[in-house]
């Protein structure tokens, strides 16, 4: 496949001028119909569930109907979510901007030593913090509660927000700061009149990637919280139950998951240049 | 830039400004960083050190043989958490959940990479498109993993869509056997082999073009030119990426958690054990030594990646330049 494609645009233009077409509807298709079977199950009626036709018909609401029924909570656990990913989000970048400037922009000493522990934290695996945290929330009465799912989810947003804060205020021109530093403005001073509003589209950007980081949170809340009225959403569609034990309620399940999903979608489409352009700055310069 | 200032530059002048403005850059940093190193110091380093201690205790409940007083609280019992977890009663289903966490690892990174690459190559020679490939292949990275895992659960169901398309007998996709793993093997590879090629294709991006024409020129075939020019000019992008999936695989819990569930033994990962024995047995102390375990196999990993490989975390990271 490689080679034809490589080789097309060079030898055979004429020949092969579909293979680029042929790749881009493969990735395509690849990555959007699973996506697209949960929105078809999700309309179809309880009924045809099992059914393996590509369009839905008829076209029911029955399964959003059913995933916002009272006894699921389901209200309740979508604002969970937007209130934890919310603040993790915000309390992240405040921290997050100041570091990420510092380590872009200043020449301090243990500069290296500090960018080590942001980057080797961010590889530690989760369940190594969340064991000791669970026993002490469980020692401090914090289980069941907002703050023993926002500020171990900290553990993860803030290097990423870090870096990608980071990488933005590196391809500020430096230049900017001088000019201002040269009109008498202290270091403070350039970064708060000169830089963070030039850098909105940036911390902006982390934000929507750091947001997304927190919705998709499961571990945690799942450990840290057991009353319905505090799960997350992720959390509480994974636990829907059918009416036995034993049956899962999948077009349920699909319609809590499309509404899940769908804001994180949105985001992707409307700011897609902006994320990918955050996703890999970091990762490429 | 004191020199700029200071007109006439006298030999000795620079000097003694540029050490009272460093002090001065340096407590404006420690000031920026410390909510930083605070907060990580908390979340992170505070878990680590507390896992440490808690993996040589066990609960203590159960009556005391010699004086028959009812027991609470821990004791301590040294290094009985690690043995048990070699020798133990539990052993068998550690060892077998370390062996499905290296395999998936294994299995799925390459699948990744090798489909991500792919991929990468594709939308670089399209150029018409790109918005719309762009926009899909940020689908399955934004879709939450928990959800993911639900939504290969139903697509991989006894009567699901995957048995009515492959022909033959219905396969029991999520109960428990090697075709639970191949499951996760396949929706992990879905939910990340675009992210690695989007990482991949900022990396071919950045390679000039003349550097083709000069091969086409020599008369490499597309094939070589693959190997000798373009593997070797993304390979510190590819492996960032590679060493982060990695240890992303290494600790993964919800594709496995919600699309086939605890206690399989085909799917368990070491992540799914310590979980279930804090969370639904409320063992801290084996639960602990099974983080500490992890903790300590991603770090080597880790380590022995860079150090093999020469993945340069930091620079790719931050950029080569420091200021």
């Amino acid at each position: 496949m490689t080679a034809t494609l490589d080789r097309a645009p060079v030898r055979h233009r004429s020949r092969f001028w579909w293979a680029p077409y042929l790749g881009i509807a493969a990735i395509v298709v690849y990555c959007l119909s699973p996506f697209y079977w949960m929105l078809v199950s999700s309309l179809r009626r309880t009924n045809d569930i099992f059914d393996s036709s590509p369009i839905p018909a008829p076209l029911s609401l029955d399964s959003y109907e059913a995933a916002f029924a009272a006894n699921n909570g389901f209200v309740r656990a979508l604002g969970n979510s937007f209130l934890v990913a919310g603040v993790t989000t915000v309390l992240v970048l405040i921290i997050g901007t100041l570091t990420a400037y510092a380590l872009a922009r200043l020449d301090f000493r243990f500069k290296n030593l500090v960018l080590a522990i942001i980057i080797t934290t961010s590889m530690f695996p989760g369940i190594s913090l969340l064991v000791p945290l669970l026993e002490l929330f469980s020692n401090i009465g914090w289980i069941n509660t907002y703050q023993a799912m926002i500020v171990p989810s900290m553990s993860f947003a803030l290097p990423l927000a870090v870096w990608n804060l980071t990488a933005f205020f590196r391809q500020m021109p430096i230049e900017l700061e001088e000019a201002a530093q040269i009109d008498g403005c202290t270091p403070a001073q350039a970064f708060r009149k000169v830089i963070l509003p030039l850098a909105a589209p940036g911390v902006f950007t982390t934000a929507i990637i750091t947001f997304i980081a927190a919705w998709n949170e499961f571990i945690i809340a799942l450990s840290v919280v057991n009353k319905k009225d505090l799960k997350t959403a992720p959390v509480i569609t994974s636990q829907f139950t059918g009416t036995t034990q034993f049956d899962a309620p999948f077009g349920t399940q699909m319609a809590a998951g499309v509404i899940v999903t769908i804001p994180l979608v949105i985001l992707v489409l409307l700011f897609q240049r902006r994320i990918v352009a955050g996703l890999t700055a970091g990762g490429v310069k | 830039m004191a020199t700029l200032v200071d007109a006439p530059p006298r030999p000795e002048s620079p000097a003694p400004p540029k050490t009272h403005r460093n002090a001065g850059v340096n407590r404006l940093a420690a000031m920026l960083v410390s909510p930083t190193l605070l907060v990580l110091g908390l979340v992170v380093a505070y878990p680590i050190i507390s896992a440490l201690r808690l993996a040589f205790y066990q609960r203590n409940d159960g009556i005391d043989p010699e004086t028959g007083v009812l027991q609470t609280g821990d004791k301590f019992v040294g290094i009985d958490n690690f043995t048990d977890m070699f020798t133990g009663a539990t052993a068998d289903r550690f060892l077998n959940a370390l062996w499905n966490t290296t395999t998936f690892t294994v299995v799925a990174v390459t699948l990744e990479v090798v489909l991500g690459v792919l991929m990468a190559l594709v939308m670089h020679k399209a150029f018409k498109g790109r918005a719309l490939v762009r926009a899909s292949i940020l689908v399955p990275w934004a879709v939450p993993t928990a959800i993911a895992g639900l939504l290969w659960r139903w697509i991989f169901q006894a009567d699901g869509v995957a048995n009515d398309l492959l022909p033959g007998e219905a396969v029991l996709w999520t109960t428990d056997g090697i075709q639970a793993w191949f499951a996760v093997i396949i929706a992990d590879t879905w939910k990340t082999a675009p992210f690695i090629g989007l990482l991949v294709l900022a990396g071919l991006q950045v390679i000039s073009n003349e550097v083709y024409e000069a091969a086409k020129l020599d008369g490499a075939s597309p094939w070589k030119t693959f190997w000798a020019i373009t593997l070797p000019l993304v390979r510190p992008t590819l492996l960032v990426a590679v060493l982060f999936r990695i240890l992303d695989t290494l600790r993964m819990f919800d594709l496995p958690y919600t699309l086939i569930g605890p206690g399989k033994n085909a799917t368990d990962t070491v992540t799914i054990l310590a979980f279930e024995e804090a969370v639904k047995f409320g063992n801290y102390g084996p639960a602990s030594a099974y983080a500490v375990f992890l903790f300590l196999y991603v770090a080597v990993v880790a380590y022995a990646f860079v150090k093999l490989l020469g993945a340069d975390v930091i620079g790719a990271r931050t950029g080569r330049k420091s200021r």
